[in-house]
């Protein structure tokens, strides 16, 4: 019954507030984000590797760094080792699952930092405009004439080899379009008369910025960031490939690559199943990433 | 192993034998030798400067020495090359080189004793890394001129102080012993730089090759000298192809597109000599994977903390696992076929013996970096080794980064803890107890960044002067047992955990025949090759 | 896309100006934005604990070699002026000579960007080819079976780490099946056996009428750039149905439709003419993102091409290759940039 009439209440015509409004749209877009199979699955996905990184120690049949070398490049099946073992012994499967908490960890430390730094480039740039506008864009296109691996490379190599500076590098690389995004969002915000009425009202630049303009850009820029989370892990997997990324003994996935390609002839599945990890999780991002702009945003999608 | 993935396994194997077995093999023409190789390495081809591996190969066939060694009897020790013969002096510092007569470079110009002296003066001169092979004998850029000249047919040579004779030509059988075609390099010298420009990308030799082409990281292409002084050699074109990957030279070697895989790492040399129609060559080569304990770190300038890490190393997990077959262990700095060298590796893994040393010093908690080249069978190498100080209590954090950025940080003494691979640079004992022991100025500001006792800070305990007394002595047999001396010491006392030789493993199409990677001693020679 | 917002405000100005300011912006831009470009590229090359003077020494160097090559690179003096005389050097054509193989990067730069060329092109056209009939066909048949292969093989192209699947491409059509040449540009035996005219081999081979040449090379080139086709396709073919879908959608389809054309003529005379700028503008920014050099797929397939260039050179502090790399990078993205904005300007009604 209580459950009825907050449906109700959350489906309502006529919003009592701007809060209740708000809820509703966000209820509402949750029922149609829910219609969609392929992006529930992809949700579901993700939920289920948190869930295994969150219960890594739990999950895993062995200490993922526990080396035995007299039973290296066990195959797919062997007693105890379901996905078998690596170069040094080491069981592939709970290096897998505590890969899973390196690929979260560096996805959402990307996720903080590239919008952010995007989202303030970009807004300041279109508010303020002029000389502040032009430097900015043009410091922008700079970085987006980089080829993005090898300016990611360049940090990483500058930075030195590491999972934190793989982030950094990472994000270095991945601001400039959510900057762009960010500025045609406040371009046509500011021209606005809502805007116009604040400023009428004598609030500053800063407070505008913050509280008027950056609420407005938010829900494309996290469109944007959720379809840019699959291109985000295979950057990471490509540095960790690189032997850029985590250092060793990390069970990072691209570095698992990186190592087991050395037997691909073999010994493939060394290699095949961080591959197909690194593939599930990155498609899980696209499908939620879909789904995502369908509701958010369905004028860019389709 | 259950029953499902038993199938699965199955099925793709026996695919992948079914598929291949049809599909034909290619073969490479006859008269022509194709080399899958890592020559990544290479930066230059001018002799002068050369000193990397893949490059050294490259010199070896194109540049004749004064004295050189037969690829097929390298044990047999320097022979005459462009030499025919050589005498010393009664006082030992000075040797005449009569040169052979009627050879001639690929230009067509007569190799002259005045080519020799020029040659070895120019290395001098230029100063390039390798220069230290000659200048250790006393020659200098302004003394050049009288102590290395041509006298007609001859070329006299004359070092600051007696040397065992065997020192000094085993010297020049090194790359930078190369004689250079005097008039065509000057032809081409720009702005006083004695052709250097010219050399890095061309040849002006007198070997068995000339060189056609050396495209960086992409290929290096030879054809034969027919005028070669010894015989023009079987193979009319050598083309050494830069594949960087083990399962790729693998492939190029299984489908026949390749006669010889020189970089295979042990899973693929499993496989490849499974194959019909491949066989592996073994050859024990000069090169040692040691652990260095920087000296300038209080806990690792113990003297039983020194001692704990060399029982700390799985040396025979490793040997018989990742690194199988193409490393042997080896705790001395001086390699097995090396005058000298000792056959002694008195440590073996053994954690209780380690944690009691470390007991024994006071150590607790230590945490320390590791430097590792990015190459995988050193971070596993390291991983090894990181796995065995964690169950005593010593973290250890490996940083892996290119040849470049570690060494870096090594050569600035900045590392704790620097995993190395060290090439003999000529077939004399000195040339690598000349660096592992011997270090007679132990300060920041002398800069000696050429010594790996330096560079860990290590003032090797007196073994300096053992070392220096060493190399003058001419009685061959006083002269090992000084080198096994210095060694017992240096296995007891040193920073440096020598682990193991390496062997490499070269792949070939069975037709090959003669094929030489120059063992510990030189490098790879094409010229004596059969198909 | 970077310089068009930046050309629009300037024919918003343009009361007075006819195209000779547009044109002397853009140039501005462009040359604003490669010298930031080598700016932060020769910063990042001076920061890097990667020390150049190692880089050709090596190990066994004396200190004295090492101080030697130092002032001979000239890094004893200030960061401004080393990079003031590059851009002096660039400026005269000079882009140095590479450290770690002593030639002009040049030369170098002349040798590795055709293969890129080469397997970049390739792979458009394939994505081009396939790409767009996929998108047109989804669009056309929204829902249906059609669509949902195309949404798959694209999700799938998004989601896939490209160094593995070349990886198990290499592995499984060279090694096994032995249906395409393995890596490389060319089997050892055909390397320099036609004149290098363009440094394209299969336009080198094709000229010099020999076909044995363009055949190998054609079975080293199928399968990476195959992989690289496949990864712009999924990008194309996206692009191509949501483009169709808004003109699909749009009044004057109906109209047609209603004045009895045909189905092929409504979608292919109408509604495809309509899209045709915005998909060139896509494909475009594709193909610069292939010829910016695709590192990983160029390491995989050992394919000598820009990308794994600047890569190595990166990592042995070659910086002159680096620059010179970069440049010629930059230059094609800010290139094919405005060639897209072009594109837009003179045919899409709506930028009118």
């Amino acid at each position: 019954m209580a459950e009825q009439t907050l449906r109700a209440w959350l489906l309502t015509d006529t919003p009592s507030s701007r809060r209740h409004a708000k809820l509703s749209a966000l209820y509402q877009g949750w029922l149609s984000f829910r219609s969609n199979t392929m992006a529930m699955v992809g949700l579901g996905i993700l939920i289920a590797l948190m869930l295994i990184a969150a219960a890594a120690p739990l999950l895993s049949p062995h200490d993922p760094f526990v080396q035995d070398l007299g039973n290296r490049l066990a195959p797919l099946g062997t007693e105890g080792h379901i996905l078998g073992t690596d170069s040094l012994g080491r069981d592939i499967l709970s290096r897998l699952i505590y890969g899973a908490r390196i690929t979260l960890y560096i996805v959402a430390l990307v996720a903080l930092i590239a919008p952010v730094v995007g989202l303030l480039v970009g807004t300041v740039s279109g508010y303020v405009g002029g000389w502040v506008d032009i430097v900015l864009m043009r410091i922008t296109d700079i970085f987006l004439a980089f080829p993005r691996l090898v300016l990611a490379l360049a940090f990483v190599a500058a930075l030195g080899a590491g999972i934190e500076n793989a982030v950094i590098a990472i994000s270095l690389t991945a601001w400039p379009p959510y900057a762009r995004i960010a500025r045609a969002e406040t371009l046509t915000i500011r021209s606005s008369d809502y805007i116009s009425a604040i400023q009428l009202q004598g609030a500053g630049g800063f407070r505008i910025i913050t509280k008027h303009i950056w609420p407005l850009c938010i829900s494309s820029l996290i469109v944007r960031v959720t379809l840019d989370m699959a291109g985000i892990i295979l950057a990471a997997a490509g540095l960790g490939f690189l032997g850029l990324g985590a250092q060793p003994p990390s069970p990072e996935w691209g570095a698992m690559i990186s190592e087991g390609r050395r037997f691909i002839l073999d010994h493939w599945w060394v290699a095949t199943m961080p591959g197909l990890a690194i593939f599930t999780v990155s498609l899980a991002f696209n499908l939620l990433g879909d789904g995502l702009r369908d509701v958010l945003d369905p004028k860019a999608g389709e | 192993m259950n029953t499902i993935s038993k199938l699965l396994t199955g099925a793709a194997i026996g695919l992948a034998v079914s598929v291949t077995s049809f599909s034909a093999i290619a073969e490479t023409p006859a008269n022509m030798l194709v080399i899958a190789h890592r020559i990544d390495d290479i930066t230059t081809v001018d002799p002068a400067e050369s000193f990397e591996f893949a490059g050294s190969d490259i010199s070896r066939n194109i540049y004749s020495r004064l004295v050189n060694l037969d690829p097929n009897d390298l044990a047999a020790g320097y022979q005459p090359d462009l030499a025919e013969s050589w005498e010393v002096s009664e006082d030992g510092m000075t040797i005449t080189f009569t040169m052979r007569e009627g050879v001639t470079f690929h230009s067509g110009n007569p190799v002259r004793a005045e080519d020799a002296a020029f040659s070895l003066q120019r290395a001098v001169i230029l100063d390039k890394t390798p220069a230290f092979i000659l200048t250790q004998f006393g020659f200098t850029p302004e003394n050049v001129a009288e102590t290395i000249r041509a006298e007609g047919n001859q070329l006299i040579i004359t070092t600051d102080k007696r040397y065992a004779t065997s020192f000094i030509l085993n010297c020049l059988t090194a790359t930078i012993g190369a004689v250079v075609d005097k008039e065509l390099v000057m032809a081409n010298e720009v702005d006083g730089d004695m052709g250097n420009a010219w050399l890095q990308t061309n040849s002006a030799g007198s070997g068995p090759y000339k060189l056609d082409s050396w495209k960086p990281n992409e290929s290096v292409t030879m054809s034969s000298n027919p005028d070669y002084y010894d015989g023009a050699p079987a193979m009319e074109r050598v083309i050494v192809r830069h594949v960087l990957e083990s399962a790729s030279q693998r492939l190029l070697l299984e489908r026949g597109d390749v006669d010889i895989a020189r970089n295979l790492n042990p899973e693929d040399i499993a496989g490849a000599s499974a194959m019909e129609g491949i066989r592996i060559e073994d050859e024990l080569k000069g090169r040692l994977m040691y652990i260095a304990l920087n000296q300038k770190h209080p806990e690792l300038s113990k003297p039983e903390v020194r001692q704990a890490f060399k029982y700390l190393i799985d040396y025979e997990g490793m040997r018989d696992s990742f690194l199988k077959g193409q490393y042997t262990i080896h705790q001395n700095f001086l390699p097995a076929t090396y005058l000298g060298a000792s056959e002694e590796n008195p440590f073996s893994y053994n954690l209780e013996k380690a944690k009691e040393l470390l007991d024994a010093a006071g150590v607790e908690g230590l945490e320390i970096e590791i430097g590792v080249r990015e190459a995988q069978e050193r971070i596993e190498i390291g991983q090894s080794f990181q796995n065995a100080a964690a169950q005593v209590g010593i973290t250890v954090n490996i940083t892996v980064g290119t040849a470049k950025q570690i060494l870096g940080r090594y050569r600035a003494r900045e590392l704790d803890v620097y995993l190395g691979a060290w090439g003999p640079d000529y077939p004399d004992p000195q040339t690598n107890a000349g660096t592992f022991a011997y270090n007679p100025d132990n300060s920041d500001e002398a800069q000696a960044t050429g010594l790996l006792a330096w560079r860990n800070s290590w003032d090797t305990g007196g073994l300096t002067e053992k070392v220096e007394a060493a190399v003058v002595e001419n009685d061959r047999d006083t002269r090992i047992q000084m080198y096994q001396d210095i060694q017992a010491e240096f296995r007891e006392t040193s920073p440096f955990v020598v682990m193991f030789q390496q062997i490499e493993q070269s792949a070939l199409r069975d037709n090959v025949t003669d094929w030489s990677t120059g063992q510990a001693v030189t490098s790879a020679a094409y010229w004596q090759v059969t198909k | 896309m970077a310089l068009s917002e930046e050309n629009r405000k300037g024919r918003d100005r343009a009361s007075l100006p006819p195209w000779v300011k547009t044109t002397a912006l853009t140039m501005g831009s462009i040359a604003v934005t490669m010298l930031g470009l080598l700016f932060v590229t020769f910063i990042i090359g001076r920061v890097m604990p990667i020390d150049p003077v190692l880089a050709i020494v090596g190990e066994r160097a004396s200190q004295s070699t090492y101080d030697a090559v130092y002032l001979e690179l000239g890094l004893d003096k200030p960061l401004v002026v080393q990079f003031a005389y590059y851009i002096w050097d660039v400026l005269h054509l000079d882009f140095g000579t590479s450290l770690l193989n002593a030639r002009p990067v040049s030369e170098d730069i002349a040798r590795v960007f055709p293969a890129t060329l080469e397997l970049a092109t390739l792979g458009i056209i394939i994505g081009v080819v396939i790409g767009v009939p996929l998108g047109v066909i989804a669009a056309v048949r929204k829902g249906s079976w059609t669509d949902q292969v195309a949404r798959v093989v694209a999700l799938v192209g998004y989601s896939m780490p490209i160094f593995w699947l070349g990886l198990m491409g290499l592995l499984i059509f060279y090694g096994i099946l032995g249906w395409v040449g393995g890596p490389g540009r060319v089997g050892i035996f055909y390397v320099d056996v036609v004149p290098s005219v363009t440094g394209l081999i299969l336009v080198d081979a094709a000229l010099d009428g020999n076909w044995d040449v363009f055949k190998n090379a054609f079975s080293h080139i199928i399968l990476p750039a195959s992989l690289l086709g496949y990864f712009s396709l999924a990008y194309i073919s996206r692009m191509t149905r949501s483009f169709m879908l808004e003109q699909l959608s749009a009044e004057y389809i109906t109209t047609a439709r209603v004045k009895g054309m045909s189905e092929w003529d409504v979608v292919w005379k109408h509604a495809f003419k309509n899209i045709r700028v915005q998909l060139v503008t896509v494909i475009a920014l594709s193909y610069a993102g292939l010829l910016e050099g695709s590192v990983l797929t160029e390491i995989i397939f050992s394919w000598p091409g820009i990308g794994s260039y600047i890569t190595t050179a990166l990592l042995s502090a070659d910086m002159n290759a680096v620059l010179g790399g970069t440049v010629v990078v930059g230059l094609i993205f800010i290139l094919l940039n405005i060639f897209s904005d072009l594109l837009y300007k003179v045919f899409d009604p709506r930028a009118k």
